[in-house]
């Protein structure tokens, strides 16, 4: 009984949370007009207009390609980094260690306007502006921080005997980390994968400020278009509902990783 | 766990450090640059001291958007941990559940940020808007840009609906990470449920936990994009949280001196808090050990 009126609680949560995005969707299937003029609950003209101008005008869709190379890429480098550093932290003590591990999160404390300057400077010196190594590259500066201390996090839950019954069956490092000790922090590297997806993905301020057309993302292309056509509420919704589809396909793809939890005993 | 003295471990942080202190420190060095210092252009510049400090920390308008900031993150806190806590122990543990419930939990989360404040500003203009034509056919008169009140509360609701997913999250991984053996020994021990939740879950949830608060502390401490979009800083001044005032210097203004001064205050401010929740939540962890 008391297991039902839980799963209630949770029901209730996940449709309020769900309004918002279904009103994007609502709109997103209205012309500007009808969403300006009429409340409708459930959309009466359906069009689906505002779909096929992304789909057709390359500004849109060049967008949100951008957007998916420079996450992936910083995705990659942050969870390749972020591994043997977070080993580190959950199982050696050394010189400055705790500090630098504090020091790691202290870079996601300045508030973002102040990078941006000398940010620009920096790329513009390296002549990566408008590349979107250089968006992967800067977002680091807040995900790799993020993932070492997820991974940790996951890793100091993983007892140490499981490294040494592994270096005493005669594995070495580079083999014992990635047969045994990746596949049983999987639940920490799914949640540390979505999240670094997550922040790169949203953040707007860095990326279109160290990009101009080539590398140009999805949030600063909806901006402009928005602020050029006189809000155009439709287009807007479209857009916001196609930008959460990369997302949740990377969540379902991870979902199994984060769901499964690890065995003990396992090795 | 007793960790190993080894300072070999230097070799696999060595990259972490390269790339963060690259991003970092050289534009944290151009910042306290500017912050002693008045500039008027390129290479005509006055070395000014502390004085920007002096300015800024003597700034009425900035001690307002700071006490309405530390109001908003303590908020924000309360809100959302134990939330998101709730919603971890009550997520589906195995079936097809998991799945649809991890998926539409994040939603949220992956919208970005100023297209949710744009997004906000529909959906609760009380004419055409789903939550303003709901609010107010239910007699409430709400309006978040006439009011501050309202505008806190669609403020703080877009927040907990845009975060607590985060929360939940981890918290999720967290619960999941623990062993079924503790859930076995405990159910043999004839364990309530609130002892479970309080000698094995949260204990155990130590770790995300810890990120959880410390995430949403420093993010929400730095709230830009959405509450800016949302209502502009107002009605008034009531939602001009800290970074929206920074921007307002910086950009509105264009004060590079007192901006850097003020982005140094602001960020030992979070520094400050973020090391005080830290070092709580570390003892409080070793206390349940032991």
């Amino acid at each position: 009984m008391r297991i039902r009126k839980s799963t209630i609680g949770l029901l209730i949560y996940l449709t309020l949370t769900l309004l918002p995005i279904y009103w994007m969707l609502n709109m997103s299937l209205r012309t500007n007009a009808d969403i300006l003029e009429n409340f409708a609950l459930i959309p009466l003209n359906i069009t689906f207009d505002n779909y096929i101008k992304i789909f057709t005008d390359e500004a849109w869709y060049s967008g949100y390609l951008n957007s998916i190379i420079y996450v992936s890429i910083n995705t990659a480098i942050s969870l390749a980094t972020a591994l043997p550093a977070a080993y580190a932290f959950s199982r050696f003590r050394f010189l400055g260690d705790k500090h630098m591990f504090f020091w790691l999160l202290t870079n996601r404390m300045a508030p973002p306007a102040v990078f941006l300057l000398p940010f620009f400077q920096l790329y513009s010196t390296f002549g990566l502006i408008d590349t979107h190594i250089a968006v992967a590259i800067s977002h680091c500066l807040f995900n790799v921080p993020l993932a070492v201390w997820i991974l940790e996090g996951f890793m100091s839950g993983v007892p140490r005997e499981i490294d040494e019954t592994a270096y005493v069956d005669g594995y070495s490092f580079p083999r014992f980390f990635v047969t045994v000790f990746v596949p049983m922090i999987r639940t920490g590297i799914g949640v540390t994968a979505f999240f670094c997806f997550m922040f790169s993905w949203v953040e707007l301020l860095l990326a279109r400020t160290l990009t101009t057309t080539d590398a140009k993302p999805i949030a600063a292309t909806m901006t402009r278009t928005v602020s050029a056509t006189g809000l155009d509420w439709g287009l807007l919704a479209a857009a916001g509902i196609l930008t959460i589809v990369p997302g949740a396909l990377v969540i379902w793809f991870v979902r199994n990783y984060m769901a499964k939890g690890f065995a003990l005993g396992r090795v | 766990m007793n960790k190993i003295q080894d300072n070999r471990a230097w070799f696999l942080v060595m990259p972490v450090f390269v790339i963060v202190a690259m991003s970092a420190i050289i534009p944290l060095m151009t910042v306290v640059n500017y912050s002693v210092q008045d500039i008027f252009g390129p290479g005509n510049r006055v070395f000014v001291g502390a004085e920007w400090f002096i300015d800024v920390l003597g700034d009425r308008r900035l001690q307002e958007a700071l006490w309405r900031q530390f109001l908003f993150s303590g908020l924000v806190l309360l809100i959302e941990i134990p939330l998101g806590v709730m919603i971890a122990l009550t997520m589906p543990k195995r079936g097809w559940g998991v799945s649809a419930t991890l998926v539409l939990i994040a939603l949220p989360l992956l919208i970005p940020w100023n297209v949710i404040g744009t997004i906000w500003i529909i959906f609760t203009r009380p004419d055409i808007g789903l939550f303003g034509v709901i609010v107010n056919a239910l007699g409430l008169g709400f309006d978040h840009t006439a009011s501050p009140l309202d505008a806190w509360v669609t403020v703080m609701l877009m927040e907990v609906w845009h975060w607590t997913p985060l929360v939940a999250l981890l918290a999720y991984a967290g619960l999941r990470a623990i062993p079924d053996a503790y859930y076995q020994a405990a159910r043999i021990d004839g364990a309530s449920a609130w002892a479970i939740f309080r000698y094995i879950q949260l204990p155990k949830m130590r770790g995300v936990l810890t990120i959880a608060v410390l995430l949403r502390f420093m993010d929400s401490f730095l709230i830009y994009a959405e509450p800016f979009v949302l209502t502009g800083g107002g009605p008034g001044n009531s939602t001009t949280f800290l970074s929206i005032h920074l921007v307002k210097i910086a950009v509105g203004q264009f004060d590079l001196g007192p901006a850097a001064a003020f982005s140094l205050i602001y960020f030992l401010i979070v520094l400050l808090f973020c090391w005080l929740f830290y070092q709580a939540l570390q003892s409080v962890g070793t206390g349940d050990r032991a």
